[in-house]
């Protein structure tokens, strides 16, 4: 009988999920496909700037944005609404997840021996190079910062472009692109000196898109690994 | 008073900017040449008009004698006046919470004739304003909203009737476009663009799915009075990314249709893209031009559509007479079959895993408009180079809802470009392109002082030699471009404007003192 009302459960749950699921596929991949790649706000992001809490999030829902292209979800019930709610929350914040690294040790490893620092800031210091990993954390699960740590290129955030530019006068900059339109580019040299360049002076734009300078961390030993994605993942911001 | 001179020796149509593309034939083309090639460099902002709205702004103005009457997001009117930009009245809509619209709360203008301004609405009516104080004269409903249909274009005024496209192609609605008398707001006649049980077409439709067969008529159409036919532009059928459900041509979608401005009824049809699965809306503005052909001069239409092939119509019958591939695609082979059919590529539809395709479903070009210059005569138009990862799924048809089967995103890891081209409209080869950073929402406008005007996504709006592509004059905006260009005379003097971001920018080479 026990067993009979927990696969009771398990599909009312199942159903629930698929769902929330379909609904999600129905009023918001149009525009935000799976959280990340769609052509409206990010999802996937552990702060929703229109949304700090979940009432917030589903007065959004149910009524949308006033000013942009969000709609309202009409013909959803209110129980619908708070199963996109929860949906959403998911995408952009990682369940929490026992690590074996020793915090403490992987964030002595950031500043130290590992120079993250150097290029990324975390809790308002550090460099400017890379992202700032203060949420990093809530975003990423322990696997993706793993191997992001060992193969830095196999997801580079988001906006981060890195580009070669060669002036008509033969000067090199290398650096991460902060803007560009058709006449322009601006951009951060390896250096934190901010250039901005017309194109009409640019002999060659040379965009590394998927590419990175941060180097592959897979010298370290295995527990010094673990120990710094410990240290990255208690970086929550907070959440 | 010298300027009154100037401006009585030029044709009223010249001075003003009568309709959405400037005239009938969608020529978006200025005749007016105060500003040329030699002196666009010296071009500054006249004025700036603010909207308090942060929706996207796709007004395209239309001026009558010094006043400009524009929409604003999402259902509103305002007249200005164009020496300086100060607000003579303003209509506000007050919209029902229920509106369904799936991409922003737009609308790309108004039409005027005589003493009205008309305007339709995201709740799907059609209201004619009086033009001297934006009362309402008359209010009449289009459609219901509760299913899915809005109006975001700008309606087309031919002869005594105001004509109406509908949008809601992503929620299953069954297309149509609308003729109302323009004194009384009773509607004249209705073409669907998507037939009815029994009637011819219905065939194209796998079983009863032409009922939601979407085909809207979302962008302005073109009209030919020596013809007395009107050529509009339909859109996708319905469901978008999944044809499995509707297996068929699925007629009238993805056509160009003409029809007879008095009746409505149907002269002849082209269909570009024959059962459309990637979301490409073939409501394009329909250009109409005289050209020689082969030694003789024939009524031509000219399309550039969002499938990335340009095509060249006799516009009195509808023959095929050119395809010609203007963007990078990969759905398709590169030549079209001799009646202007696609030949479709192995493995391009939508899949649950996602299939790549050139070009995204933005297209090679969308709503924005193109220009056709009879001085230079080349055809331009604002190119997209995007590719596109589609995805299907089934969705079943509820009243209202959302009815799209898929979605698609862009092909990650690449940057998509744009470029502006000048295309020779009688082969579809470009004389010249211009380059831009990211693909833009911006329509071109074209004038006889030898300029084109138009603007990029990052805000920039520029003006370019017709003849050259080279670049004349630029001005950063600082907002986003999803308009179309127009150009006309205030107190004799050229202006040419655009809405970016949330304003109204007039551009001339004096302002007010």
């Amino acid at each position: 009988m026990k067993i009979w009302m927990a696969g009771v459960v398990m599909t009312v749950g199942a159903a629930w999920a698929q769902d929330v699921e379909r609904n999600y596929q129905l009023h918001c991949a149009f525009c935000h496909g799976r959280g990340d790649d769609g052509f409206a706000a990010n999802l996937k992001s552990p702060r929703l700037p229109h949304a700090p809490s979940d009432a917030a999030l589903f007065q959004i829902i149910q009524n949308g944005i006033p000013g942009t292209d969000m709609p309202p979800a009409i013909g959803l019930s209110e129980p619908e609404i708070r199963g996109l709610v929860q949906y959403v929350r998911a995408l952009g914040r990682t369940a929490p997840e026992r690590v074996a690294g020793n915090a403490r040790h992987g964030e002595e490893l950031f500043w130290g021996k590992g120079t993250c620092g150097g290029c990324h800031m975390a809790g308002g210091r550090g460099g400017r190079q890379g992202p700032d990993l203060s949420e990093v954390g809530a975003k990423r699960s322990p696997a993706n910062l793993r191997q992001s740590l060992v193969e830095p290129e196999a997801s580079i955030a988001g906006g981060f472009v890195l580009v070669n530019l060669t002036t008509k006068d033969g000067k090199k900059i290398t650096g991460v692109r902060l803007n560009e339109n058709t006449f322009s580019i601006q951009v951060r040299d390896l250096q934190d000196k901010i250039h901005s360049l017309r194109k009409s002076g640019l002999a060659e734009v040379k965009r590394e898109l998927g590419k990175s300078t941060m180097p592959s961390y897979k010298s370290l030993s295995g527990p010094e690994l673990d120990d710094l994605v410990a240290y990255l993942y208690s970086l929550r911001g907070g959440l | 008073m010298r300027w009154m001179m100037l401006a009585l020796a030029l044709p009223v149509a010249a001075q003003n900017w009568t309709t959405f593309s400037g005239n009938t034939l969608g020529h978006r083309h200025s005749p007016l040449k105060q500003l040329t090639r030699t002196n666009a460099a010296a071009l500054k902002p006249v004025w700036v008009y603010q909207i308090d709205k942060t929706d996207k702004f796709e007004a395209s103005p239309v001026v009558v004698d010094g006043v400009m009457y524009i929409s604003e997001p999402p259902s509103d009117v305002t007249a200005l006046e164009t020496r300086s930009g100060r607000v003579l009245w303003k209509y506000r809509r007050v919209l029902p919470d229920d509106v369904r619209f799936c991409c922003g709360k737009v609308n790309r203008g108004v039409a005027v004739l005589g003493d009205k301004v008309y305007l339709g609405t995201l709740d799907a009516h059609l209201v004619a304003l009086d033009a001297a104080t934006g009362n309402v004269v008359w209010d009449v409903e289009v459609a219901s909203r509760k299913s899915g249909y809005s109006v975001t274009a700008a309606p087309l005024v031919v002869k005594d009737k105001v004509i109406v496209g509908i949008a809601g192609g992503e929620f299953g609605i069954r297309g149509f476009l609308d003729a109302y008398d323009a004194k009384t707001g009773k509607r004249a006649w209705r073409f669907w663009t998507v037939p009815a049980a029994g009637e011819k077409g219905t065939e194209t439709w796998k079983g009863e799915s032409y009922q939601h067969g979407s085909a809207g008529t979302w962008v302005t159409g073109t009209y030919d009075p020596g013809l007395n036919l009107i050529y509009w532009g339909t859109g996708n059928p319905g469901p978008d990314w999944n044809g499995e459900t509707r297996t068929g041509d699925n007629l009238y979608s993805d056509a160009v249709i003409a029809v007879d401005a008095d009746t409505g009824k149907l002269k002849w049809y082209f269909q570009f893209t024959p059962h459309d699965i990637h979301d490409w809306d073939s409501t394009q503005v329909p250009v109409l031009a005289d050209l020689p052909w082969k030694g003789t001069v024939r009524k031509l239409l000219l399309f550039a559509n969002r499938n990335a092939f340009y095509y060249v119509l006799d516009r009195a019958t509808g023959e095929y007479l050119l395809g010609k591939q203007y963007v990078r695609q990969t759905w398709a082979q590169k030549e079209l079959d001799p009646k202007g059919r696609p030949l479709r590529l192995p493995n391009t539809e939508p899949t649950e895993q996602g299939t790549t395709v050139y070009p995204n479903s933005a297209g090679a070009t969308n709503f924005y408009t193109p220009s056709y210059s009879p001085v230079t005569k080349l055809f331009y138009v604002n190119t997209r180079d995007e590719g596109g990862v589609f995805y299907s799924r089934r969705d079943d048809y509820k009243e209202g809802s959302w009815f799209l089967a898929g979605r698609f995103i862009s092909k990650p890891g690449e940057e998509a470009r744009g470029a502006v081209k000048a295309l020779d409209p009688a082969t579809g080869v470009p004389k010249w392109e211009f380059p831009m950073f990211s693909p833009s929402w911006s329509g071109v406008l074209s004038t006889a002082g030898g300029l084109v005007f138009v603007g990029a996504h990052e805000g920039d709006f520029f003006a370019l030699d017709d003849t050259t592509g080279k670049l004349l004059w630029r001005f950063p905006t600082g907002g986003k471009i999803f308009a179309n260009p127009v150009s006309y005379l205030s107190e004799g003097k050229q202006q040419v404007a655009i809405a970016a971001g949330h304003a109204l920018f007039a551009f001339g080479l004096e302002g007010e003192r």
